[in-house]
């Protein structure tokens, strides 16, 4: 794959933004890809959380908003407790998915749930993944 | 002795087997078990944005609540529930300006300064109640279970809160050698099931589940004990369809760890609500003459 | 509700209709009007306040018994950043006072048939899964007029207990100031109400008494004293009412039963 980096692509802006929301500086990043490594998730994504952390690294916004990686994320800090840079990847994760959610866009429509999904799950489901899911 | 008590939502209903054989055991070792008054949800995940202090106010009000009780400690058995009240609390602790904040916006509340512990049950058991002398009250010994005790992600992760350190699964292995059950190694005993991500993807198609029943079978494993009601949905009530589309090669039947102890300390099998399990769990207790009527 | 032109006298003596009649020398006090400042007199309601500065309510307005839930309202003391909430009909308005209406909240209310949905708290739960959406941070509670405890009863709801709920919200006057201010989106006012549905239609033991009246009813046993009735004159109706035999007040219970039982 390769990815063309310009100043088209490229913005300075939502790295630093990136870097706020998380709490982290995701330039610390050496692209060791143990993150990759711990994923339980990583078959179900997309991009690998170490190529999303180098897309991180360039701030390559349109290309982080639409790959599904941090929406498959399901924040169990393997890859944070693990990466030799101390990056807390699953909060660069959130910062992400907040991105998107904090515009009023959700990744699930609790009302577009089937009832008999909604009446099968445990609580404890709904109310992590509406966190996780919703704005 | 008495300790506070937070249960959390599903305990409530969806995962009673987990709250009540829990309950009941403690009471069973002499514990006065209270659960704490006018407790909201937890918020199950805690928010990992920099700037986000809201969803700190649920698990915070949960704590005031045993504050207000004059509660010093605070026990919690959902793995879900203990991290976001223990990352929350820890806040409270250590961070001076959210502290104020989030005390400065309940301004209907007294204010919270980290003043309650959150300790997970297996914590509590071990230091209330210790391993001999759990041992000593066993009526039922697991005798021949080959357990493996699977922890997920929110009991150990991050380090700051977590009951033990990673790859550490001391607390729930003593507990099992305590009731004469057979404990196995477990490489999966905290990899992620997948947890809210079933709400992204179709039943028994949870690729984080499915590897984790196929390594425990794979291991020799007849038993998973766990302490999560959304680690048991997945890897439990999603196992059949897990199986029927190939996913697992085998069942492997799936416990909270509570259910097993109320069983070896010979409670009523009632109270361990194996209706709420998947049926193969009942059978493999029943199978290997656990179980105690009332 | 719309605007009016402002009574050119400042303090009227006598207001007549929906208008207060003020006693001589009635003090005003400012309030802001959407915005507007008005010179009203003290001791009035919000309601009749605007009422005496030209408003009309043509909606917004119900009971004025402080019971019907239609005239809910925000308001902020000039100066101080904090939001209070009361009903138009029973709040007197203070002098500095910023008003607002929420007549109506464009809250979510979910389509059931009572009969089909079933008594278990899931059927709540798929009918409004945006409970779960609750952050605990117990605005609604704040905002209800009502002194219900908001938060107690959505929590009540995620743990599946319908009694607790039903009960904690059994003051709730769907005035919807809670979802106003709910950053979860959640109609609370709704869902307390199917709360109470359900609890009274699967839950609460049936009244075996109301069940052999009802029965009675049917059966046309009053349906003689009714049509008796309906052919007396306005001024032998309000004879018998008068004459009606009453439990004494305060008797003991059992301790009374009327001399006329041919309707027991």
């Amino acid at each position: 794959m390769t990815l063309p980096i310009s100043d088209q692509s490229l913005s300075l802006s939502s790295i630093a933004e990136i870097n706020t929301l998380s709490g982290e500086n995701v330039k610390v990043c050496m692209q060791c890809a143990t993150c990759t490594g711990m994923c339980p998730m990583a078959q179900e994504m997309d991009f690998s959380p170490r190529k999303v952390m180098h897309f991180a690294q360039f701030g390559l916004i349109d290309k982080l908003l639409e790959i599904n990686t941090f929406w498959k994320c399901a924040s169990c800090h393997a890859c944070s407790v693990k990466c030799p840079r101390g990056i807390d990847i699953a909060k660069v994760m959130e910062a992400l998915r907040q991105q998107t959610l904090r515009k009023s866009k959700n990744h699930i429509e609790p009302s577009q749930m089937a009832k008999e999904t909604i009446t099968e799950l445990p609580q404890i489901a709904l109310v992590a993944g509406f966190r996780k899911f919703t704005s | 002795m008495k300790i506070s008590y937070y249960p959390g939502c599903t305990l409530k209903t969806k995962a009673k087997n987990l709250d009540i054989a829990a309950v009941a055991s403690l009471e069973a070792l002499g514990v006065e078990v209270e659960e704490i008054d006018r407790w909201n949800c937890c918020g199950a995940v805690h928010s990992l944005t920099a700037d986000d202090l809201i969803h700190q106010v649920g698990p915070v009000r949960n704590l005031i609540r045993a504050k207000e009780m004059g509660a010093e400690k605070l026990i919690t058995l959902c793995s879900m529930c203990y991290n976001t009240l223990a990352r929350a609390n820890q806040i409270m602790k250590t961070d001076p300006v959210k502290r104020d904040t989030i005390n400065r916006f309940m301004d209907e509340e007294i204010d919270y300064n980290g003043e309650v512990e959150v300790v997970h049950y297996l914590s509590f058991l071990k230091e209330a109640i210790g391993w001999e002398k759990l041992k000593q009250q066993v009526k039922v010994p697991l005798t021949g279970l080959k357990i493996g005790s699977y922890y997920g992600c929110t009991l150990q992760r991050p380090a700051e809160v977590g009951i033990e350190p990673f790859g550490h699964f001391e607390l729930m292995n003593d507990m099992f050698r305590s009731l004469g059950a057979t404990v196995m190694g477990f490489a999966d005993a905290d990899k992620c099931c997948g947890s809210y991500q079933v709400l992204s993807s179709a039943p028994g198609e949870n690729s984080a589940s499915a590897n984790i029943i196929n390594t425990a079978a794979g291991q020799g494993i007849e038993a998973l004990a766990t302490s999560c009601p959304l680690c048991e949905f997945n890897l439990g009530k999603q196992q059949q369809q897990m199986l029927d589309k190939g996913n697992i090669e085998q069942n492997v039947p799936t416990y909270y760890f509570s259910q097993l102890l109320a069983v070896a300390l010979g409670l009523d099998s009632e109270l361990c609500h194996f209706e709420l399990n998947d049926r193969q769990s009942l059978t493999l207790l029943e199978n290997k003459n656990y179980l105690v009527a009332a | 509700m719309c605007e009016t032109k402002q009574k050119t006298q400042a303090t009227p003596k006598v207001a007549t209709g929906d208008r207060a009649i003020l006693p001589e020398g009635a003090k005003t006090i400012p309030v802001y009007i959407m915005g507007k400042k008005y010179e009203v007199p003290e001791t009035l309601t919000i309601m009749k306040a605007m009422e005496f500065a030209g408003f009309h309510f043509l909606r917004g307005a119900g009971c004025r018994g402080g019971i019907c839930g239609a005239c809910p309202t925000v308001y902020r003391m000039a100066g101080d950043y904090k939001l209070h909430f009361g009903l138009a009909c029973q709040t007197v308005v203070q002098a500095d006072m910023y008003l607002a209406q929420i007549p109506f909240f464009p809250a979510n209310r979910a389509d059931y048939s009572i009969e089909e949905i079933g008594g278990l708290p899931e059927a709540i739960h798929a009918l409004y899964p945006e409970l779960f959406r609750c952050v605990a941070c117990n605005q609604c509670t704040k905002a209800c007029p009502m002194d219900v405890d908001v938060l107690g009863y959505i929590s009540a709801l995620k743990q599946g207990n319908i009694e607790k709920a039903a009960k904690l919200s059994f003051d709730c006057i769907q005035c919807g100031l809670c979802a106003s201010r709910c950053m979860g989106e959640i109609p609370q006012y709704h869902a307390a109400q199917l709360a109470r549905r359900i609890y009274g239609r699967y839950i609460l033991p049936n009244a075996e008494h109301l069940k052999t009246r009802v029965e009675a009813i049917e059966a046309g046993h009053y349906d003689a004293m009714l049509a008796e009735l309906e052919q007396m004159s306005k001024e032998d109706l309000e004879k018998k009412y008068v004459e009606r035999e009453r439990e004494p007040d305060f008797a003991e219970v059992g301790s009374w039963s009327p001399a006329e039982t041919k309707y027991l």
